[in-house]
This record gives C-alpha cells, structure tokens and sequence, in this order.
C-alpha cells in the first residue's frame, strides 16, 4: 500500500505526544485554512437553523431535563431495554471493556463463517478499535459511510466525529481513490468520487455476511434502536447483510419513544445545521415471518467502557448527556487550530477531553484537560447543556492533586507535580495575606527590571510581562 | 458475576435517588408548535422536502398513476419496481406495462434475487404512511408486501403520499398514532435523496440509497 | 438585594491582581469614571486576587484560601464593581460552588455574588451611564473577554457604551467571539495553541483598519497587546500597530472635557 502516513503513527496514547502533533498542525498554513473554512461553514450552517434564541434556549433545556431524566433511571432503562429488546427477538450482549465487546461481535462473525462485516458510522465501533479485531481474526470490516471509506483508505482515524474525512481535500482524495481502487482514474470532481464510492461499496452491501452499525437512541419502552444518517449506508448496513450488530455505549437510552423527536432536533440542526437527516431508522426487530428482508438476526452489544466510572459521580454524570452532535468541536477554537488527529483519541475536541479519561484513564489523558483556554463555546452550543468547561476544571483537579485514597477516577493524581503544587500552594499562600500580598507585589513593582525577558511559553510570540513601576494601591495613596 | 451483572451492579449502587418528574416534551410542542391546516402542511412540507432536493408533484385522487408514468417516461426509465400485494402497487402493475413500463413485483425474499435488486432495479415504487411538514419528512413503515429495500436501493425512489396524512412535527405523528404501543420490524423517516459532504462539505447527491426522490403528493383541490 | 432603580452613593472597587500590578491605570480611570458619577469608591485594602489562576488550573483548595480573603471584604451591602469579566465572573459564578461544603461561606457567597458587577454592566444597566463624547473622530474595534460575554452576558454593554460615543466608529473584527487564546495558564501549559491563536486574533483586530482595541478584560490584553508588541518587533516597527487600552482609560479619555479644548 502506498498511502500517504500520517506523521505521527496514532494509537491511544493521546497525551505522550499531543504538543507535538498539535505544533504541526498549527504550523502548517495550509491545514489551519482548511480546518477555519470548515468550522466557519459548520457554525455558519448551525447558525441558520436557531434563529430564535428562545426557541434554542428551550429546547436545550428541555434536551437537558430529558437526558438527565434517562441518566438518572440508568439502570432500570437497561433492564427495561434489554426485556423489551429481547421480546423483539433482538439478542442482546453486555460489555464492560473493548475487548469484551471485540470477542462478542467476532463471535457473533464466527458463527455465521463470516468473511465480509460492512460498517456503517460507529464512534464506538473506533472506541473497541473492531477493525483491527476483526483483521487478526481475518475478517474484513470495510467502512461504508464515504468520510470514513476514506479515511480507512488512508490507513487513517476519523478526525471527526460527524465528518470524519474533514482534514482531507478532493485532491487528496482523488489521488487516494486512484492509487487505491482498481481502474479509477484521477479525478477530483466530487460527484464523480461519491460515484466511484458508490460503486465500490454497493457490491459490498451485496456481498457482506454482516452489517455493523451503532446507535444513536435505544428506546426502552418499545425495544427500539434509532439511526440518524444522511447517506444510506446505515440503512443499508442494518438491511441487506443476513446480520445486523448494533454497538452502543450504555448512557444512549430513553425511557420514552417520545424523548426523540427533541433529541433528534437538537441533533441535526446541532451536528450539521440540518432541520433533520435524511434517515432516520428506527429498529425493533429481526426479520418477521414472511417478510421479505431485512436480517434474520440482530444483536446488540452494550459497551461500559468506563461510562459506570463517570456515572458514579453527580458531576462528571452530565459527561454522559452528550448526544455526539460534534457542535463542540465545531465551535471550539483550539479543535479549529489543531484539527482532530492531535488529540490522538477516538473523540476528540472539547467532549472528547472530558469523555476520553474515563475510557483510557487519567494516565494517558492527563494533560488534555489543559488544552482549553476555557472560554466556553463548547458549552454554549452544547444541545444538552454539559457545562464542558466545569469538567474540565474538574478533570484538571483529579489530575493534578496528589493521588487520594479512594479516587473517583482511574488515574487519579497521574498528573500531579509536587514542584507545581508547591508553587500553587506558595501563591495561595501570599495571595490569602493581605500583608504577604503587599510586599511581594511591591517586591515585584520596585524590582520590575529584574523580571525575566524569557518566560516559558509567554514570550515565544509575545513582548515579556512586566509589572508597572507604581502598583494600584500606590496612585491611590498618592491621589491628591 | 457476568458483565451485565457487574454494570448494572455499578450502576444501581451510585444511580441518584429520584429522576424527578417526567420531561414535559408535549408542553414544549405545545408552547413552540403551531397546528396548520392540511393546505398549509402540505405547503410546508414540499417546501422542505424541496429544499433537500426531492421532486413533489401535487397529483388527485385519480390522477397520480398518469404523473408516475410521465415522471418514468421524462427520466426515461422503463422498469419500476413495485408492491404487487398493496393497491397502489397492483395498479401501477395492471396499468403501466401496456405503456412500456416493467413492473415487476417485489413477491420473493430478498437472498432469492439479490444481485438483480443492486445491479438491475433503476427504480422503486412505494407508498408512505404520512408525513411530517416540519421537517419535510415522509414517514414509512415497510412491511411484508412493501419490503424496507425497496426505497433503500433502486437509484430513484418514487412515493405516493395522501396530504390528509401530514401531520405537524414528528412528535404529533408518534402521539397521534400511538407509537409507543408497538413498532413494527422497521419505521423510517425519509426528508430527501440520499447525500453526503464527506468530501469538503460539498454536497453530493446518490451516496448511497437513491439519487433521486419524486413525491407524488395526493391533494384534495387538484 | 441590590435594587436596580435606586442610584448607589457607594460601591466597592475589587481592582483584581493584574490591574493592581499591570494596569494600575486603567483601575484609576475606572474609579475616577465612577467617581464623575457622584459615587463614593471604596477599595478595600486588603483585597489581592479572585483566586481563579488556582482554581480553573485544577486546584480549588489553593483558590478557596484566596477566595476565603476577598469574601470577607465587602461587609456593606454595596455594589462590588470589577473592572474585569473574567474575574467577576468568579465571584459572582463560581464562589457559590467553590464554597458548597462550608455552608457560612456558601451563604456568604451567595450575598456576594448577587451584588458583583463587571464595569461595563454596572455603567450601563446600574447607572445608566451615557458617555457624551468630547473627542474627535477615530475609529475602535472592542474585544470583549470569553468570561464576559458567555459567564457575565454582559458583551452587549461594552458595545452599548461605545456606540453611545457619537465621533468613535465601532469597527467588526472578524470571528469577533472566538477567543483571543490567553486562557490564564493555558498560554504558557499550551504555548503552541495560543500562539496560533492570538496571532489570529491580532491579524483580525488589525484587519479593520482600526486605530486602536479596546478591551474591558486586562488578560486578553496583556495577551493581544503583548502580541501585537512582538510582532512589531519583528517586524522592526517602532511605533505600535495595534496600540490598545481599558475601556475604562478610552471612556474617559473621550468624556473627558479638556478634549473639547
């Protein structure tokens, strides 16, 4: 294979090398255009469908009440949805971590001798990493929905979680396609690449023994799983292979059948400024007696994956409200310089910063809650209200602060420096005393031309930060 | 203990004491929804739809199988796939080969005939069950005689929709029809062709499912 | 509770730490602009910080120390007005939560946080202030702080007072909400980001043509200006291209009666 490589090989382990994947990123001119063009056009598409700040501001709260509503019934929804699942002939699997849900779904495929699972988007489908399970077991898993074709194609991650190839160009594409699949030739007129596309991928709906999707609500009440989509390839997933597996994280449940309609509002016009998606799929059953398609079997898999670790506690709970619309990372200003790969994580941007400890741990994510300048437009589109620069507050606490007995979270205190804690405890120190106050600040103001002309970080594109000859406290005594 | 056991276990031991009351999702389509009359629903819907690039053609009672044989002749398409054991399907069947049209009946499972559905079907004739004018959405419910790959498939996909059946946001139709009381193997939302912006956000129609979508829309003063 | 029809005769002035030790002008002007308006200013003593450096960087223990000071400042019930969003946005959002197990100063707090007011908000919607401009034409672009604007709501008064100005042109920058990347420790924990963030942000600003920026904020100040500064400096340019200052030294400087002169 002769695909271009990406830089820095990506694997899970976000925080070792994020400064430095994020640094070629900004430096790259090129790609900082690419990524503002495509947030601007993003934002600029949400924009049109809330014209009414009211209206938007409702139906965020009213998004917020019923997920918190959902989240606070957990765990008898599931049980409810499994019952009702299961009385709807739909098998259902439990998962606590990727390679419990990995061995289920390839047994699933072992059963059926499959040799070809077609996939249709599964944010969680990259959270297990299934595609390269699937490959050890010899079983090919080929991406359907055309960003991520590409970007499998590529030998590449999603950089995104709505528009997964959004850090390539048509150009880069083209030559993809062209190299890639057999008797292309070069072109990089859209429509036409959508074709080529097309064309490979129907003779795989065709022939695959097993359609992936995941989940975007599970009702309980009814024993339903609901697909939004725009392209087909989930409907086409979910209906031509004889198996469907569908994949979900435990936290995307309702109660109620009508909990949706809000939801899927607040999801599309959210994600990518769409009043609704072309498809909405709802699913409650394997194939019924005399009809005439869709899958004799369809299983699904609830992964844990350290969602009951976030559920635990009041605060980090609102974690999972999230309904993955990607407006957060649309509108997030270091996501708009950095582009997704940087974070080396399956979600990335501000909820994949607050979502990604409880997966991996605070080991391998430690420093990413410091990437924000916590000036909350993540929280401010959020459709359901996760107050994301609270959590990352949050997280930057368990991080840092010495490791406790009984930790929340995994990983807790796996940022902790005592040299930066001194420090913070040495300000606090003079900043809780009026008197300390006073003479180290004086100290700073009479001994101005001592500060340093190089201050780590500040001054590599900035003039160095003096403090001014006369402190307020100073004019004020000194007023006339 | 088995995974399902160990989450749950986790879950029920730090689940808040009380979810409060139930979210009042009706208040809110109450308070932000207007009723329309079935005129302006249909004028909403088509608007919407239109804008997601789908064809509506406003057709009568009677007159909607001469609109899906001109819609065919103008796309130059001479073979429809259709529903023999639905009323509309087994019109069209009677009624459009004697004008050149095929129309073959979807009367087998699906492994029976496979690779002509994907290589040899170029379009597919289906009812829906309603609509939404909100969103410019149709509502289907395949089932044994209207299979779910007949609007999936076949490049073109043509519906025929009865505007008595639009109803004003999606949540008015499950409420009104009692969906909660039981679904069938499959319910779908269709609001246009199927597209993408995978490649630059650019849209491209026919990504997957069809190219193309004509609505042929019953109304009452055509 | 505060009432919003009666004219306060007092108000505390929490100057925050940067103003006191970086832009002791602009708090003179700040308090020299309430003082036009027939108000006594008080400024606390012993007054030292927010305590938000500690607390957004994950070490609230550090910060309720900090807080625990500035909660005990302000025994009278006037108006505390802080020239500054982001730290009033602190005091008036966060102390309630950063105090939720110690139920004294939870209450405290409480009290506190209904009577804070970022400078701007309180000329606008307190006083009804309406500069009346003595100073000929020129043109401003306004950068309003992330605290401002998403914790404090109040990006809408910034905008009112200048627009009241009848000879200054309020320029739009480009992506005027983004974030200018200063972000307290964010700038120096992630050296790179705001870098390439500041730098969008100046080249904007400038973009305008505008004269200069204004800013209710002095971190992105310190932040924008400090860029800019560089840059010219790199560029060899001896005289500032994007000089910038408080709103509160702009307000009065252009109400400011010697200009008719």
């Amino acid at each position: 294979m002769n695909a271009p490589q990406t830089p820095h090989a990506l694997h899970f382990m976000p925080s070792a090398g994020f400064r430095a994947r994020a640094k070629d990123v900004v430096e790259n001119p090129f790609l900082r255009q690419s990524f503002r063009g495509a947030m601007d056009f993003l934002m600029s598409k949400r924009a049109a469908q809330f014209p009414d700040p009211e209206e938007l501001e409702s139906l965020r709260r009213l998004g917020e009440r019923i997920r918190q509503y959902n989240l606070a019934k957990l765990p008898d929804l599931l049980v409810q949805l499994e019952s009702n699942l299961t009385r709807n002939g739909i098998q259902v699997h439990w998962a606590e971590t990727p390679e419990e849900a990995n061995a289920i779904i390839l047994g699933i495929c072992q059963k059926h001798s499959a040799k070809l699972m077609v996939k249709g988007k599964s944010m969680v489908s990259e959270e297990i990493e299934l595609n390269h399970a699937a490959e050890a077991a010899g079983i090919g898993a080929l991406e359907s929905d055309m960003g991520e074709y590409i970007v499998q194609l590529a030998h590449e991650k999603p950089s995104h979680i709505i528009m997964p190839a959004i850090h390539k160009t048509k150009e880069q594409i083209a030559k993809l396609f062209h190299e890639n699949v057999p008797g292309v030739d070069y072109t990089d007129n859209v429509d036409a690449l959508i074709q080529i596309g097309r064309n490979v991928l129907r003779q795989k709906f065709l022939e695959a023994d097993i359609g992936l999707s995941g989940v975007n609500f599970a009702v309980a009440e009814t024993g339903t799983l609901c697909l939004v989509e725009n392209e087909g390839n989930g409907r086409m997933c979910t209906t031509a292979p004889p198996v469907h597996i569908a994949i979900t994280g435990i936290e995307k449940i309702v109660e109620k059948l009508e909990h949706v309609p809000p939801l899927l509002s607040l999801l599309t016009r959210s994600a990518t400024g769409q009043n609704i998606s072309t498809y909405f799929n709802m699913i409650s059953s394997p194939r019924k007696p005399g009809e005439k398609d869709g899958p004799g079997e369809v299983h699904l898999v609830l992964l844990d994956n350290g969602r009951s670790q976030a559920y635990a506690d009041e605060q980090l709970r609102k974690t999972l409200q999230c309904i993955r619309c990607g407006a957060c990372m649309n509108h997030c200003p270091v996501y708009t310089r950095i582009g997704g790969h940087a974070y080396g994580t399956t979600y990335p941007g501000p909820i994949g910063k607050i979502i990604s400890p409880h997966m991996l741990g605070l080991e391998a994510t430690a420093n990413m809650a410091t990437a924000s300048s916590l000036c909350g437009a993540c929280g401010e589109v959020c459709p359901v209200k996760i107050p994301i620069p609270e959590l990352l507050i949050r997280l930057r606490e368990e991080s840092f602060t010495a490791p406790h007995a009984n930790p929340t979270m995994r990983g807790q205190g796996a940022g902790h420096n005592a040299r930066i804690s001194a420090i913070w405890r040495a300000w606090s120190a003079i900043y809780a005393s009026p008197a300390l106050y006073r003479a180290a600040s004086w100290l700073a103001s009479r001994f101005r031309w001592l500060t340093p002309r190089r201050q780590a970080g500040w001054t590599s594109v900035r003039t160095p930060l003096q403090p001014a000859p006369k402190r307020l406290r100073d004019l004020i005594k000194e007023r006339p | 203990m088995s995974a399902r056991d160990r989450i749950l276990a986790k879950l029920k031991a730090t689940a808040p004491e009380s979810a409060g009351d139930l979210p009042d999702v009706g208040g809110w389509y109450a308070d932000h929804r207007t009723q329309e009359s079935t005129a302006d629903k249909a004028k909403r819907f088509r608007h919407f739809i239109e804008l997601a690039h789908a064809e509506v053609y406003s057709v009568s009672r009677g007159g909607w199988l001469q609109k899906l044989y001109e819609v065919l002749s103008a796309k130059q398409i001479d073979k429809l796939l259709v529903a023999p054991g639905t009323v509309h399907g087994a019109r069209a069947q009677s009624d459009l080969p004697p004008l050149g049209i095929a129309c073959p009946g979807y009367d087998t499972p699906i492994e029976n005939w496979k690779p002509a559905m994907f290589n040899d079907t170029p379009a597919g004739f289906t009812a829906a069950r309603g609509a939404i004018a909100e969103t410019g959405t149709l509502i289907l419910w395949p089932n044994a005689d209207e299979p779910r790959l007949m609007s999936l498939v076949p490049p073109v996909h043509i519906v025929l929709l009865d505007a008595a059946n639009i109803y004003n946001t999606f949540h008015e139709a499950m409420q009104t029809e009692g969906w909660q009381d039981g679904l069938p193997t499959n319910s779908l939302l269709i609001s246009g062709p199927s597209k993408t912006a995978d490649i630059q956000q650019t849209l491209a129609y026919g990504a997957h499912g069809p190219k193309e979508l004509v609505v042929l829309m019953i109304e009452e003063n055509v | 509770m505060h009432s919003r029809s009666a004219y306060p005769t007092d108000v505390y002035f929490f100057a925050t730490c940067v103003v006191d030790q970086f832009f002791p002008g602009a708090g003179m002007d700040a308090i020299t602009l309430l003082e036009r308006q027939g108000i006594r200013v008080h400024f606390p003593e012993e007054q030292t910080c927010c305590g938000q450096p500690a607390y957004t960087s994950g070490f609230p223990d550090e910060a309720r120390k900090v807080a625990a000071l500035q909660l005990s400042l302000f025994p009278n019930d006037w108006p505390v007005v802080v020239p500054s969003g982001s730290c009033a946005g602190m005091m008036k959002h966060h102390y309630p939560t950063l105090f939720a197990d110690d139920p004294a100063r939870k209450a405290a707090a409480e009290k506190l946080s209904a009577r804070v007011y970022e400078l701007t908000q309180f000329l606008v919607d307190v006083l009804n202030f309406k500069p009346e401009d003595c100073g000929s034409d020129c043109t401003v672009v306004l950068h309003t702080s992330c605290s401002a604007r998403r914790e404090m709501g109040v990006h809408v008064t910034g905008r009112k007072l200048i627009g009241d100005l009848a000879k200054v042109k309020l320029a739009q920058q480009d992506h005027e909400s983004e974030c200018c990347g200063f972000g307290g420790t964010f700038s120096v924990k992630q050296p790179e980001i705001s870098a390439a963030m500041v730098e969008d942000k100046v080249k904007a600003l400038k973009a305008t043509g505008a004269e200069r920026v204004v800013s209710a904020d002095c971190g992105c100040l310190m932040n924008i200006l400090g860029h800019a500064a560089w840059k010219d400096q790199q560029e060899g340019r001896k005289t500032p291209s994007l000089p910038g200052e408080h709103i509160a030294t702009f307000l009065l400087r252009r109400t400011a009666k010697e200009n008719t002169q």
